[in-house]
């Protein structure tokens, strides 16, 4: 297997060929914060929080999908970019109805975790506050739109890992919103498996087991390597 | 048919139209139908079979002249005259003006000057059947040097004799980005691939632009030989018309054209009996903006959700179904033609520094003359609104231009005399984009523009990126307020510091350049920003200026309370 050598905030690191840049970094201990990425799932570069500077070119590059490549010159934490994650996480906070006080997932969220870790201690612009609906149709679980950040993990995960495709995004822009086939009340879906992997994966209080109630909603974030590692050793 | 029997049916059509004592060309594209076209031609269809026992006339449904708000537009052709140009036609006006003209007394009511600068200022390159031949008709393709090209590139080049054709010429892709299009073609044809596409990107969907409707109206013949050649200088079998889903008429024509182009063995199976082969189908837009994106394009095309993926890998080495792609805007191959045809030294020899050939402008807004327009690259904007386009109305001043549609920016008046070529504008902070030049008078507030655009970014963003999708509504708010007058300097800040997020982190270019026409606006009129919200006054007169910020509620609270003053008067 080939190894390139590239250098991340002035390290000198090693990867394998092929592999991105947010990978070699993690396999480096170098943290580049990211919600939609996810390992196991194809990267989707919509987050834009994994913006690393490249030395040459003049654009700012998306680790989860940008290739290592042989001599690259990779800064990851510059001011520059911490501020625009600190702007985007902002813009994320404000788009819905974030208050971690009465959510699920408090104190296990991770956009709740990267605003803290970002040191985002007020938010610069309007809040949006949509009056969205919840889908609580399921028996087992619920889909509460205000929390959703649209990293689309659930939908790649259910098309992906499950393979049943129950998830999609509706609208557009501002007005997009996670629908189940093809805009059904979740617990009307006839495609869903009910297997509960897009629950495991939602990096917010979006989607949650349902009887969780503040704070309660523990996610298993290893419950995708699990099942992967699981489909490899019974060779499906 | 092959190369002569397409030589030979084109002198027997020359014949015929030669020898047809009067030929009348009523423009039917959308403007002019929209100015009661079709109640114009019926009209003088009448008229025409009223003398038809005496003299024979033809009346043709032709595509866009030009001058749209003059319309609807009659010309009168006969042998040993000179076209006459009428204007603002009525039935009845256009019956008595044909029946003048076969009468050989020919009316001057309403006649267009033959030396209006609007036309005669022009170069017809990419337009020039525009307006001249029925667009639903084969024939008159044919007679106007239709499939010339296509047959001289299969007879007389190799594929990459028609690649370095084009990448001699100078031309450059005309949909915005302004990437060299023999490089593209190049890149595509030496591309491994099983299977390769051509794209034409007719998806046109800036405001106030239409230039890709009327060329796909006016000339549709012309945009297939373009892909044709296309196909052929790359390897390509199939082809895609991507028409936006507005376009109605435009997606028709298209049809109809690639139908007869078929038929008459100019399209399909073994092109004109040679061993080549081109298929094109026509897919039409569902009525999103970012389809516009090349890869939201190919998504599109292939039924997926129209939505931007990251490039690379750009299309022409992973494109659609993962199979290599070239992509061009329909008026980058309406400049094919004539490049094979008249070879690449007349395009090469028109336009400036790395811009060559012809641009199509739709030239729209506070502006005398209204229409499509083709110039040479590197005409100043001065030669544009006040030759062309006839000046401002109401000897108004000329405040700015608006190019390049939500992606592009404005130009004050201080750059009148600047050249349009990619690279000027790009300087002077917007872009040629696809083709569309808003015209401002002083009577225009900038604010109220940029808050224009950003509202409609904000309604077309696809929502896959969040800076684009979050950030879009927050800059709308904010030019909002400045606009109704409740806005702070800091929102200022703010709104600057998003400009240069969206530019940096978006996914795709529409995202990337959703905050030019803010930039450009704060870039040269930054004062009448100031005066929205230092002086709480809008100088052109537009805004409503009816609210005030809340901090300055805040404040005013603050001091009342400090003067004791706060006992229940009403606020």
């Amino acid at each position: 297997m080939s190894v390139v050598t590239l250098y991340i905030n002035d390290r000198l690191v090693s990867g394998r060929v092929g592999q991105t840049l947010l990978k070699v970094a993690r396999e480096n201990g170098i943290e580049i914060p990211t919600l939609c990425y996810l390992e196991g799932l194809e990267p989707w570069g919509g987050c834009r929080l994994c913006m690393v500077e490249v030395e040459g070119q003049g654009k700012l590059q998306a680790a989860c999908l940008t290739e290592a490549r042989e001599g690259l010159a990779v800064h990851t934490d510059s001011e520059r970019l911490l501020a625009w994650r600190r702007m985007i996480v902002e813009l994320l906070l404000a788009e819905r109805n974030h208050t971690c006080a009465v959510c699920v997932v408090n104190g296990h969220c991770e956009l709740q975790a990267l605003a803290a870790k970002l040191g985002v201690d007020h938010v610069r612009y309007d809040y949006l506050h949509p009056a969205l609906a919840m889908d609580v149709s399921q028996e087992r679980f619920g889909l509460d739109h205000n929390r959703c950040i649209l990293c689309t993990r659930c939908v790649r995960t259910c098309s992906e890992i499950e393979g049943a495709c129950t998830w999609a995004i509706s609208g557009r822009g501002i007005t997009s919103r996670v629908t189940a086939d093809l805009d059904r009340p979740w617990g009307k879906s006839t495609t869903c498996t009910d297997c509960g992997k897009c629950v495991q994966m939602c990096p917010t209080g979006a989607l949650y087991k349902k009887g969780a109630t503040v704070g309660e909603m523990v996610r298993e974030k290893t419950h995708l390597q699990q099942v992967m590692e699981r489909r490899q050793r019974s060779g499906k | 048919m092959n190369q002569q029997r397409l030589q030979e049916r084109v002198r027997q059509l020359r014949e015929q139209q030669s020898t047809n004592p009067c030929r009348v060309l009523v423009c039917c594209s959308s403007p002019c139908l929209s100015a009661g076209a079709g109640a114009v031609k019926s009209a003088l269809e009448a008229v025409a079979a009223e003398h038809s026992g005496r003299v024979s006339v033809e009346v043709t449904a032709t595509g866009c002249l030009g001058p749209c708000s003059r319309g609807p537009l009659v010309t009168v052709r006969r042998p040993g005259h000179a076209d006459a140009v009428y204007e603002r036609m009525t039935p009845e006006l256009a019956g008595k003006i044909l029946a003048g003209h076969l009468t050989e007394t020919p009316p001057a009511d309403n006649l267009l000057p033959a030396d209006l600068p609007f036309l005669a200022r022009q170069t017809r390159i990419v337009l020039e059947n525009c307006g001249r031949i029925d667009p639903e008709n084969l024939d008159h393709y044919l007679a106007a040097d239709g499939y010339a090209a296509l047959a001289r590139a299969l007879h007389d080049f190799s594929p990459e004799g028609v690649c370095a054709a084009v990448e001699q010429s100078g031309l450059r892709g005309r949909g915005g980005g302004g990437y060299p299009t023999g490089l593209k073609w190049q890149l595509l044809r030496k591309a491994a691939g099983q299977r390769k596409f051509v794209v034409a990107n007719g998806d046109e969907g800036d405001p106030g632009a239409f230039m890709d409707r009327a060329l796909m109206e006016s000339d549709p013949h012309r945009i297939i030989e373009g892909m044709a050649i296309a196909g052929y200088a790359t390897g390509a079998a199939q082809g895609y018309v991507y028409v936006r889903g507005e376009y109605p008429m435009a997606a028709r024509r298209m049809h109809k054209a690639i139908r007869d182009a078929e038929r008459a063995g100019l399209l399909g199976m073994r092109i004109l009996d040679s061993p080549f082969s081109f298929r094109i189908d026509v897919r039409l837009g569902a009525g999103a903006f970012v389809c516009g994106e090349e890869t939201a394009l190919m998504a599109s095309i292939m039924g997926r959700r129209g939505q931007p993926v990251p490039r690379p890998p750009y299309p022409a080495e992973h494109g659609l179904w993962g199979e290599p792609t070239v992509i061009n805007n329909v008026e980058t191959f309406g400049n094919i033609p004539p490049i094979i045809r008249n070879g690449p030294e007349q395009l090469a020899a028109i336009g400036t520094g790395r811009s060559r050939g012809t641009k199509i402008f739709a030239l729209c807004g506070e502006v005398i003359e209204n229409g499509l327009i083709e110039v040479p690259m590197g005409t100043t904007l001065r030669e544009i609104v006040f030759a062309i386009g006839g000046g401002i109305p109401g000897g108004a001043a000329f405040k700015a231009a608006q190019t390049g549609g939500p992606s592009g920016g404005c130009i004050a008046a201080q750059h009148l005399d600047a050249s349009m070529d990619y690279e000027n504008l790009q300087a002077l902070g917007s872009i040629m984009g696809s083709g569309g030049l808003i015209i401002m008078s002083e009577k225009t507030c900038m604010v109220d523009v940029a808050r224009f655009f950003m509202d409609f970014c904000m309604d077309e963003s696809c929502g896959k990126c969040s800076p684009c999708r979050a950030g879009t509504v927050q800059m709308y708010r904010f030019l909002d307020r400045v606009s109704n007058g409740s806005a702070t300097e800091r929102g200022l800040v703010h709104l600057e510091e998003l400009c240069r997020l969206m530019k940096e982190t978006s996914l795709c270019g529409l995202g990337a350049s959703a905050p030019n026409p803010v930039l450009s606006t704060l870039r040269y009129f930054r004062d009448e920003y100031l005066a929205h919200i230092r002086e709480h006054r809008c100088p052109a007169g537009v805004c409503r200026m009816t609210e005030v910020p809340v901090t300055l509620l805040a404040d005013e609270l603050m001091q009342r309370i400090a003067a004791g003053r706060l006992d229940g008067e009403a606020f």
